[in-house]
């Protein structure tokens, strides 16, 4: 009897205060701080995407009639992919903001919380420092790039109806616009294209940037661009090559062997062998392996650091 | 088993000891204040304690070691380490969140009911709020979670007198009971020595002195002597002297509270004197040397 009682009552107490709270909630908790102190993250890509908006939409306006009309017919005797050009127009420039967004971020996820002190109030919780800089790190290789996806996708959508409203306002049309825009076709290669390029192909440089965020005592951004700058220019007076240099243009560029239909920065056709490509290509393994010894290194260092 | 158990607890920055082996056992139930000149090393102390600095020794926290296990020993141990280590973008509503979100011993409702007390709103940010209300909300977080463990770093610097004391009032009434441990810092020594039930001297990184309040109180007086007195008084051996508006005031250890009685006005020394005298005197001391 008495333990029967005892089991419920150590059972209600379990309920009341859960003794065991799993990592993956942590984690969570994480991630969801970090969008509520950066909220440029999601600020930054809606402003310019409502600013692009607001071009479209007096590209549209009835004084730009002529013009319009002009190039729309211009466009019908061209490839039908300049119908495109204004979509992928505003998915570069979203994912040009998040690149930056995500350079910022990095920079300031370890280095701010010592500037601050509120290292201090983060680790008198139970809050690992792997879990903390996981967390940080998963910004710019997950969210950014699913963000800036559901941005662009809605931008472009908003674009369409735009377009679509003033076509048939004029007594245009619409069925030819729609049937030149892959509209699937073209999300899921943007969809492809911001979690292979932007997350995984990119996070070396994320990585980079954590490290030198947990392990800078001033100017984060000073002590990640300039090693390599210095190691570009030694290796060009030592040896008179650009190695390296090369390297870093290659990874910024993005992937020449997994060049898509079209090249990687357009909205060409996704093909499964080009996702085949990118995911069997060694150096986006080696990247990766790259970004893991970052992290470590990061994780390390914000145990060790001290408030400044 | 003991709360903390130190061993030899070194800690040096370069050339610089911060900490010289320091040898300390603190039982579970107990307030302590750690006491010491700037740079005597009670800071790195408690970085040690808390899991926050690296040092050489041996040291266990609740069982557990501090520098490799620090997120498990959060679970049980929480610290004000400073004043004002909230972060500033954050509103109290989502402090109340992510601590939920990740502490298993937080009880939202107790840091809620703290909350109505004082006149912080749940919409505000951290940076909104003044010095004294960002110190009422961190202890309303604090004192909200089920710690076995509370170590406080100066923590109502550059606060008021009126939220100082309301804030050691809050955690003798509403935090403290014989299961907790709390370890404390501050400077202003008179307000917090009511508080204490041990009182611990660091200096140069050693600890100079370590006893409880009612040892510290039955075994050392002071004397304000009668000039006529005075000789008389010195061959007792005081521990310190001090002068005070043209009188001697002498402080004993272990001397016949009726034998003094005779040399002049006798009061049992505070912890402030004691401590003038102990460091003072080491001081003096290091400085003849």
């Amino acid at each position: 009897m008495n333990i029967q009682t005892d089991a419920v009552s150590s059972l209600e107490g379990n309920v009341a205060v859960p003794v065991v709270i799993p990592g993956s909630r942590r984690f969570y908790w994480s991630v969801r701080r970090e969008l509520w102190e950066n909220r440029s993250l999601y600020l930054a890509p809606l402003a310019v995407a409502a600013l692009f908006l607001a071009a479209f939409l007096i590209g549209h306006h009835p004084r730009a009639h002529v013009h319009m009309d002009l190039s729309f017919h211009s466009m019908q005797r061209q490839r039908p992919d300049v119908f495109q050009q204004p979509y992928t127009i505003a998915a570069l420039l979203l994912m040009g903001t998040t690149f930056v967004v995500a350079v910022f971020y990095c920079l300031e996820a370890l280095y701010g919380e010592r500037r601050d002190r509120s290292i201090l109030f983060w680790k008198s919780l139970p809050v690992s420092d792997m879990t903390t800089v996981l967390a940080k790190a998963t910004i710019p290789i997950l969210i950014l790039p699913l963000i800036t996806f559901a941005i662009v996708l809605v931008t472009q959508s908003i674009m369409l109806l735009l377009s679509s409203a003033v076509m048939l306002a004029r007594g245009q049309n619409v069925a030819e616009l729609w049937s030149h825009l892959p509209l699937w076709q073209m999300s899921l290669m943007l969809f492809f294209h911001m979690v292979a390029i932007h997350g995984l192909w990119y996070a070396p440089f994320y990585g980079w940037l954590l490290l030198i965020s947990a392990w800078a005592r001033r100017a984060p951004f000073l002590w990640a661009v300039l090693p390599p700058v210095v190691v570009g220019v030694i290796e060009k007076i030592a040896f008179n090559t650009s190695h390296f240099a090369a390297l870093l243009g290659y990874r910024f560029g993005g992937n020449s062997d997994v060049e898509f239909t079209g090249g990687p920065m357009t909205m060409g056709v996704l093909t499964a062998s080009d996702v085949v490509r990118f995911f069997t290509d060694p150096s986006l393994w080696t990247g990766l392996a790259l970004t893991a010894v970052f992290l470590a290194a990061a994780i390390r260092l914000r145990r060790y650091r001290e408030p400044m | 088993m003991a709360c903390i158990e130190a061993h030899g607890l070194r800690k040096a920055f370069g050339a610089k000891v911060a900490l010289d082996g320091i040898d300390l056992q603190v039982e579970e139930g107990r307030i302590i204040g750690l006491i010491g000149p700037n740079g005597a090393g009670k800071t790195t102390a408690l970085n040690a304690i808390l899991g926050l600095t690296p040092y050489q020794g041996q040291l266990k926290v609740l069982g557990r070691e501090p520098w490799t296990d620090r997120d498990r020993l959060m679970c049980d141990v929480c610290f004000i380490s400073d004043v004002a280590v909230l972060p500033r973008w954050i509103q109290v509503s989502q402090a109340l969140d992510y601590v939920a979100g990740v502490h298993p011993r937080f009880d939202r409702a107790k840091a809620e009911s703290f909350l109505a007390k004082t006149t912080i709103h749940r919409t505000s940010k951290v940076r909104e709020l003044s010095k004294g209300m960002v110190a009422q909300l961190h202890l309303a977080l604090i004192m909200a979670i089920d710690a076995k463990l509370l170590v406080l770093d100066e923590p109502t610097l550059g606060l008021d007198i009126l939220y100082r004391k309301q804030f050691y009032d809050s955690l003798l009434n509403d935090y403290f009971d014989r299961s907790r441990t709390i370890l404390l810092t501050t400077h202003q020594v008179e307000e917090i020595e009511h508080v204490l039930t041990d009182v611990v001297f660091i200096n140069r990184g050693r600890i100079v002195f370590n006893r409880s309040i009612e040892d510290m109180e039955s075994r050392y007086l002071e004397v304000s002597v009668r000039p006529e007195q005075l000789a008389a008084a010195r061959a007792l051996k005081p521990i310190y002297e001090r002068e005070v508006l043209g009188r001697s005031i002498l402080l004993f250890d272990h001397v016949d509270r009726q034998q003094l009685t005779a040399l002049g006005e006798v009061r049992t020394a505070g912890i402030a004197d004691l401590f003038v005298a102990i460091i003072g005197n080491q001081n003096s001391q290091g400085a003849a040397r």
